[in-house]
């Protein structure tokens, strides 16, 4: 039962996606604000019709621009977690998951709000819920309706840290107990990353890269996909080819590289995940063949999320800055500090070439 | 106190107030979150009534419902009446100059509903009526009810339009705000005071209720 999706429109939000989700996959589309990500939920939907071409589910087609078919929303059983909730305010937690159900049962609600942990508000009118007490109503609600599809839009957005860590682990679980095609917006990489086997880049309506989420951060297609997906060592470089060799000629630095299809002398841009890039231990110093020795300077050191996050510059060049992210352990045993020399590599391996290509800003 | 010019007014206000809760919704539900070309003059047409002085509005509808007007005229032709100065006539402009009253409040009612919830209603399978009926209007209630709220009392007080399209026809056309009027024309202090005094105390205690069930209503949605 695979979601296909193939739409193009160029007002009032211009989008050109085409992509397919199949039963128990769970597809993130991640990209900044405006680029279309909510607009491309509702299409799904049914709430927004685009202009041009085709969505299909299970073989059954519910929107043709060309044939000017369209099925509406109340026919394709697609479970909506909207971002605001959009909780029915004068019905109490049970009457808006009865509300949905095709059959009413109290004994079937109850059973959804036993599934979101919700037991003992059924009497409860959304306006005295907490935030993530709301975002359960909404997914139990979208569940009521025995989804085809689950469409959730920055299900997450509304709700504090420590009650976002909690509702993801229950989303991760849910996620693996329904056989149904899951559609995930959000701005979060770590939630695409922790609950997505698939990932789309979108940016302007346009999507730029797709493909598990992983590979989608260590390998983006281009700069700008690199860009939307928080790729924060991210350079310019020319390839240069000799002896059969190939390097990378990075500011005053020539790194060695592994083979690619890029010529001699072409203009590449290029990255490389904070957490590939290695320091030498001062205990052990490592020679660093095909490990692309550098000696840097430790500008800023920040623990975020119970990892220390470096920012160095390149000797010689106090402009060029890279992340590194390292284990407190490592940062503790190594007694470093801001101000100083340290020694890392840059493995040829973990380095990922991408085409230049001339872009916009993408607002961040 | 004219029993029968209250209970004429009472009937006229009741009537009114009826066809403009369906006329209010149906114009309220159909204006609210659409947007197209034209909208600002339907709302300003429907506001019309509002600004214009009662006697202009009575003198247009004498001119369009009277017996040389070609409404006017099928209306005797097939009643054997004339819509002027008579009942229906007054039901008729007092729908118009109180249309404004009812349709305002229920419009701004059904607008402050997020679209959201009505696209959640339309994802949870309910159609556009069932959504209307379950979602919309138990939302939009207190715009509704202030709706008929207003077009009642309005109709129950209106002088000016009445006067004109109605006369003063006793039994018929002779509301109680037209009463009161001739009573003080006539010097007849005491008929006038205890009229209006009544129409006070009728107008107090309709409110109080009113707003009583008001709030039990919005207890009801909380």
């Amino acid at each position: 039962m695979a979601l296909v999706v193939a739409i193009q429109q160029c007002e009032p939000i211009n989008i050109d996606v085409e992509f397919s989700c199949k039963a128990g996959d769970v597809l993130a589309i991640v990209g900044p604000s405006g680029s279309g990500k909510t607009t491309l939920l509702r299409c799904i939907a049914g709430l927004h019709k685009p202009q041009n071409g085709f969505i299909s589910f299970a073989g059954k087609l519910w929107f043709d621009a060309e044939k000017k078919f369209y099925v509406v929303p109340q026919q394709r059983q697609v479970g909506f977690v909207f971002q605001d909730f959009a909780l029915f305010p004068h019905l109490t937690v049970l009457d808006n998951i009865q509300l949905a159900m095709p059959v009413s049962s109290k004994v079937g609600a109850h059973q959804l709000l036993a599934r979101v942990h919700l037991t003992g508000l059924e009497n409860r009118k959304p306006e005295t819920l907490s935030g993530g007490q709301k975002q359960r109503v909404a997914l139990a609600r979208a569940l009521a309706i025995e989804p085809q599809i689950l469409l959730l839009d920055e299900p997450f957005s509304s709700v504090d840290q420590v009650t976002r860590r909690k509702l993801r682990l229950e989303m991760l679980q849910l996620t693996r107990q329904l056989a149904v095609p899951i559609i995930l917006v959000t701005h979060d990489l770590d939630e695409a990353c922790l609950l997505a086997n698939k990932m789309v880049v979108l940016h302007k309506g346009v999507a730029l890269q797709s493909g598990e989420p992983q590979v989608l951060l260590k390998k983006p297609a281009n700069a700008t996909v690199a860009r939307l997906v928080d790729v924060k060592n991210l350079f310019n470089g020319t390839v240069i080819k000799h002896g059969g060799m190939s390097f990378l000629q990075w500011e005053a630095e020539t790194l060695t590289l592994p083979g690619n299809p890029f010529d001699n002398g072409a203009s590449v841009s290029w990255c490389i995940r904070s957490a590939d890039i290695l320091l030498h231990s001062r205990i052990r110093p490592s020679g660093g063949e095909k490990e692309n020795p550098l000696t840097v300077t430790i500008e800023e050191l920040m623990l975020v999320g119970g990892i220390f996050n470096l920012i160095v510059s390149l000797s010689g060049s106090h402009q060029v800055l890279l992340h590194m992210d390292l284990p407190p352990h490592v940062v503790e045993r190594n007694h470093l500090k801001i101000g100083e020399s340290i020694n890392i590599s840059i493995p040829e391996q973990a380095i990922h070439l991408m085409p230049t290509v001339v872009t916009d800003s993408v607002g961040n | 106190m004219e029993w029968s010019a209250f209970f004429l007014s009472l009937c006229l206000s009741l009537i009114s107030v009826t066809i403009l809760l369906v006329l209010g919704l149906l114009i309220a539900r159909s204006l609210a979150w659409k947007r197209f070309v034209g909208k600002g003059v339907i709302e300003a047409l429907i506001t019309l009534p509002l600004v214009l002085p009662p006697t202009v509005l009575g003198y247009f509808f004498l001119r369009f419902l009277g017996r040389e007007s070609m409404l006017g005229d099928w209306f005797e032709s097939w009643f054997h009446e004339p819509l002027v100065f008579s009942f229906t006539g007054l039901v008729l402009a007092s729908v118009i100059y109180s249309l404004p009253f009812a349709v305002q409040p229920m419009l701004r009612s059904f607008e402050s509903i997020p679209q959201s919830i009505r696209e959640a209603a339309w994802c949870c399978g309910l159609s556009h009526w069932q959504t209307f009926w379950r979602i919309e209007l138990p939302l939009a209630m207190k715009g509704v009810l202030t709706g008929c709220v207003l077009s009642f009392a309005h109709t129950m007080g209106e002088f000016g339009v009445v006067l004109m399209v109605g006369g003063n026809i006793p039994g018929e056309t002779r509301t109680i705000s037209i009463a009161l009027f001739d009573k003080v024309q006539t010097f007849d202090e005491g008929a006038a005071d205890s009229m209006a005094l009544f129409m006070l105390l009728f107008s107090l205690v309709l409110l109080i209720l009113i707003n009583l069930v008001g709030d039990k209503h919005l207890q009801g949605l909380k």
